[in-house]
């Protein structure tokens, strides 16, 4: 039941580039995957070896219980996709490509059709060639939601989306994990990976970095403490828990592992604690220290 | 609509040092490439003669071959005259390409990429663009025709003859810039301005090879006198130049006064349609899809049956024109009819003609199916195969579709072509039925050898795709250039001619149809294609980034 996508040790060189490097990624069945990571990392050839589009060079895969490569067609009747560029026949209208690949799927759902043109606006006689990047996009996602299925892989697929569009999609999402449908979600857009996701996995250079609930991220992540004191507390410099401190008069900010928590906040109320904010790490700060070379641990606060 | 005014102009020269900048590299390869291979090739055939190579018999050779004659007008015994032969329809095809592509680059692609609103919203005219795009052209065309005949007189030939070469070539260059500020009008994309050019340029080749074709050869056999279909055409008009002949400057009048016609036509179209768009609206259509396109190959068809439709429509008119042909062809004495009577393998003229001329349509209808399969590499390195093949579509599924489609096209046109040639056929000779069928006989047992073409670009799209464009139209020159059309012609030793597919094509109906070469050619076919499917499967797509 569980496991509705399991890679492990994936690896894909093109040539002599190493696209992915003994990447894993588990997405359990029915729930909603953010998957993360600066451009080029890896996430569009992951997904393209989730379909049998790409051949790994390494690395065991199974979808749906079957191997991507081996039951390419058969597997692709349970599953919709919506790619990362999309690129369509630009003499087709959009109703005739959401129809013909849903077709070619396995069949949609009239009913929800006509609700996604309704809902994102989309206006399906018009020709492809003549859609902005935004309505291409919109193509593909109607294309891929009116089908019913069991995985939806979606890669970056609101990043041509207005503000408006983007809360209809999330929207449906939150519809398709209702009913119990599993969905990959590539995507930048933070707000929408914390709105959406159950779980998420960061990848780097083609490697995983990170996986697991916020929750579970959050604990591996230094909390900011700030705190004011009525007696200066020097003393925090010299404990080897304190992370980044900075000093001044009666205020003091500094980052603190989780587990360090209870022993550094017992030598602060020896000085009078008159005020005390604890910060856990924005998904903002969690996707810096994984995703820049140069980015500070822990944004220094307080200044 | 009111008339153009030259505040419509402002900002053309800045527009003009623009796209000179842009094509700093681009046009001085054009000028390069092509003054270089002028040069070469005058220098190779002026050595060959020099070498005790006769240049009298040569040209009365290339004068009287109805074939050779297809690409070239002979005017007398000349080392440029005959290298001109050989050489003027590729380098006017390779002119009219710099000229449009020109063209099509700074202003249509500007259009269609964007460019063009950014630089519309200064101070630049509305028009400045086009005026830009054509004026970069028709500089480009200038110092081409400088180039070429440098070219040429390094070669060592006359001045004067290689000015007037330079500038023929370079007129018809000249012509299509202004067919290029039309097309770019009526499509609004780039590929399909650059594609309704191509096809006229097609057109035209088609014209002046048919006049020079139906032309009439003197009584030394040195110089030929085109028919009339060379004078619709401008590829025929710079042939008509003559310059190591007569030498006659008037017919470039014609290219120049085309020029201005079609510049005007392109202003007139531009000031009716908004920036961006093709004159011909973009139309919305059906909301969903009919049943016939639910399907890879209804997608397909519907993909690839303008290009189908097209070649359909020139076939059915070549066919047409060859039937009504056959009554000059009885008339034929001499070695004209010689020629005939050696390439159709028969001494009833009649059918040694229609034995050719079959061939020729297959040869259309194999350039045909490798623009067709090629179709498949578009949707691969395109990026449209990915969401296709993300269905239930298998890749062997995908193939298969664009062989039916491409299989089915060709077999069709061969039809349509012999069925139209019958009937005009009928109308010289009578018994019309008997013609259709005979034809259409000839013509499906060309098909074999034609698949063995699309059986290879197959295996190439599969297995390269990448490179498979290159590779592809250089396989389909290579069957060409060594089959019964040409490989006779130019003394190929017998293997190399027996490397084509064309060679074992039956010479019907002239000769009997045996069965062994047909399934020799088919056994062919079905293995490349296999070799394909095998590779497809298994390596990874060349999907975009």
């Amino acid at each position: 039941m569980d496991g509705a996508v399991v890679a492990s040790g994936l690896r894909k060189d093109f040539g002599t580039t190493r696209a992915l490097d003994g990447l894993d990624l588990t997405v359990r069945a029915g729930e909603v995957h953010g998957f993360l990571g600066p451009n080029g990392a890896g996430k569009t050839t992951t997904i393209r070896v989730l379909l049998g589009l790409v051949r790994a060079s390494g690395g065991h895969v199974v979808l749906l219980g079957g191997d991507p490569w081996r039951e390419t067609a058969s597997l692709h009747r349970r599953l919709a996709y919506v790619p990362g560029e999309v690129n369509l026949w630009p003499n087709l209208t959009g109703g005739e490509v959401i129809d013909l690949l849903a077709d070619l799927r396995g069949g949609l759902v009239p009913a929800r059709r006509a609700d996604l043109l309704e809902r994102f606006e989309l206006d399906p006689t018009k020709q492809v060639r003549a859609y902005s990047k935004g309505n291409r996009q919109k193509v593909a996602l109607v294309a891929a939601l009116a089908s019913d299925v069991e995985l939806y892989l979606l890669d970056e697929p609101t990043s041509g989306l207005d503000p408006l569009m983007e809360s209809v999609f999330q929207d449906v999402v939150q519809d398709l994990r209702h009913r119990g449908r599993t969905v990959l979600l590539s995507s930048h857009i933070l707000s929408e990976v914390e709105a959406l996701c159950d779980r998420v996995t960061i990848i780097r250079n083609g490697r995983t970095v990170e996986t697991g609930t916020f929750a579970d991220l959050r604990h591996l992540t230094r909390t900011t403490v700030v705190v004011e004191t009525v007696r200066r507390p020097d003393a925090l410099a010299a404990m080897a828990e304190v992370h980044d401190l900075s000093l001044e008069d009666g205020r003091a900010s500094f980052g603190v592992d989780p587990g360090d928590l209870d022993t550094v906040l017992t030598r602060l109320v020896e000085h009078g604690v008159r005020s005390l904010v604890s910060t856990p790490p924005t998904l903002e700060e969690l996707f810096l220290r994984h995703y820049g070379d140069e980015v500070p641990q822990h944004a220094p606060l307080g200044a | 609509m009111r008339a153009p005014t030259t505040a419509d102009l402002t900002g053309t020269r800045r527009l003009v040092r623009l796209a000179a900048r842009r094509d700093r590299w681009t046009l001085p390869g054009w000028w390069l490439g092509l003054g270089f291979f002028v040069a070469a090739t005058t220098a190779l055939f002026a050595d060959s003669f020099a070498r005790g190579g006769d240049l009298v018999e040569e040209t009365r050779l290339v004068a009287t071959n109805t074939g050779m004659r297809l690409i070239g007008l002979t005017s007398g015994p000349s080392v440029g005259g005959y290298m001109l032969h050989r050489e003027f329809v590729t380098l006017a095809v390779l002119a009219a390409l710099m000229g449009s592509f020109a063209v099509i680059r700074h202003t249509r692609q500007n259009e269609e990429l964007g460019r063009a609103e950014l630089v519309g919203s200064t101070v630049v005219g509305r028009y400045a663009g086009l005026a830009a795009g054509v004026v970069i052209a028709v500089v480009a065309e200038v110092v081409l025709a400088l180039v070429l005949a440098a070219g040429m007189v390094a070669a060592g030939l006359p001045v004067a003859g290689s000015l007037l070469a330079g500038a023929s070539v370079a007129s018809v260059g000249l012509v299509w810039v202004g067919v290029a500020a039309v097309t770019c009008q009526l499509s609004s994309t780039a590929r399909g301005a650059a594609g309704i050019a191509a096809a006229a340029l097609g057109i035209a080749f088609g014209l002046s090879g048919i006049g020079n074709m139906l032309g009439t050869v003197d009584r030394l056999g040195l110089r030929v006198t085109s028919a009339w279909p060379s004078w619709l055409s401008p590829i025929g008009w710079g042939q008509q130049t003559r310059p190591f002949g007569d030498a006659r400057w008037w017919p470039l009048l014609l290219a120049l006064l085309a020029l201005a016609a079609l510049v005007a036509v392109a202003v007139v179209l531009a000031a009716r349609r908004d920036v961006g768009r093709g004159l011909w609206p973009e139309r919305t259509g059906p909301a969903g899809a009919a049943r016939t396109l639910l399907s890879p190959a209804g997608l397909v068809w519907r993909l690839q049956r303008n290009v189908s439709a097209g070649w359909a429509l020139s076939l059915a008119m070549f066919g047409l024109v060859f039937g009504n042909l056959t009554e000059q062809i009885r008339g034929l004495e001499g070695s004209a009819r010689d020629w005939w009577i050696e390439a159709g393998g028969t001494d009833v003229i009649v059918e040694a003609y229609q034995v050719s001329i079959i061939q020729m349509a297959g040869m259309f209808v194999a350039i045909h199916l490798v623009q067709l399969l090629l179709r498949m590499r578009v949707d691969e390195v395109g990026g449209t195969l990915e969401p296709l093949l993300a269905t239930g579509v298998t890749r062997t599924r995908w193939l298969g579709a664009h062989l039916a489609v491409a299989v089915t096209s060709s077999v069709a046109l061969m039809v349509l072509f012999a069925v139209a040639m019958g009937l005009t056929t009928g109308q010289v000779l009578g018994d019309t039925g008997a013609h259709v069928r005979a034809l259409v006989g000839a013509g499906l047992v060309q098909v074999p050898g034609i698949l063995v073409v699309g059986a290879a670009v197959t295996a190439v799209v599969c297995v390269v795709p990448r490179w498979s464009v290159p590779i592809s139209w250089s396989i389909l020159l290579a069957t060409l250039v060594v089959g019964p059309m040409f490989g006779p012609g130019l003394d190929l030793p017998a293997w190399l001619q027996d490397t084509s597919p064309f060679t074992h094509s039956p010479k019907a109906p002239a000769a009997a149809v045996t069965a062994a070469p047909l399934l020799g050619l088919t056994a062919v076919s079905l293995g490349l294609a296999a070799a394909a499917l095998v590779s497809l499967r298994r390596r990874t797509l060349s999907l975009p980034a």
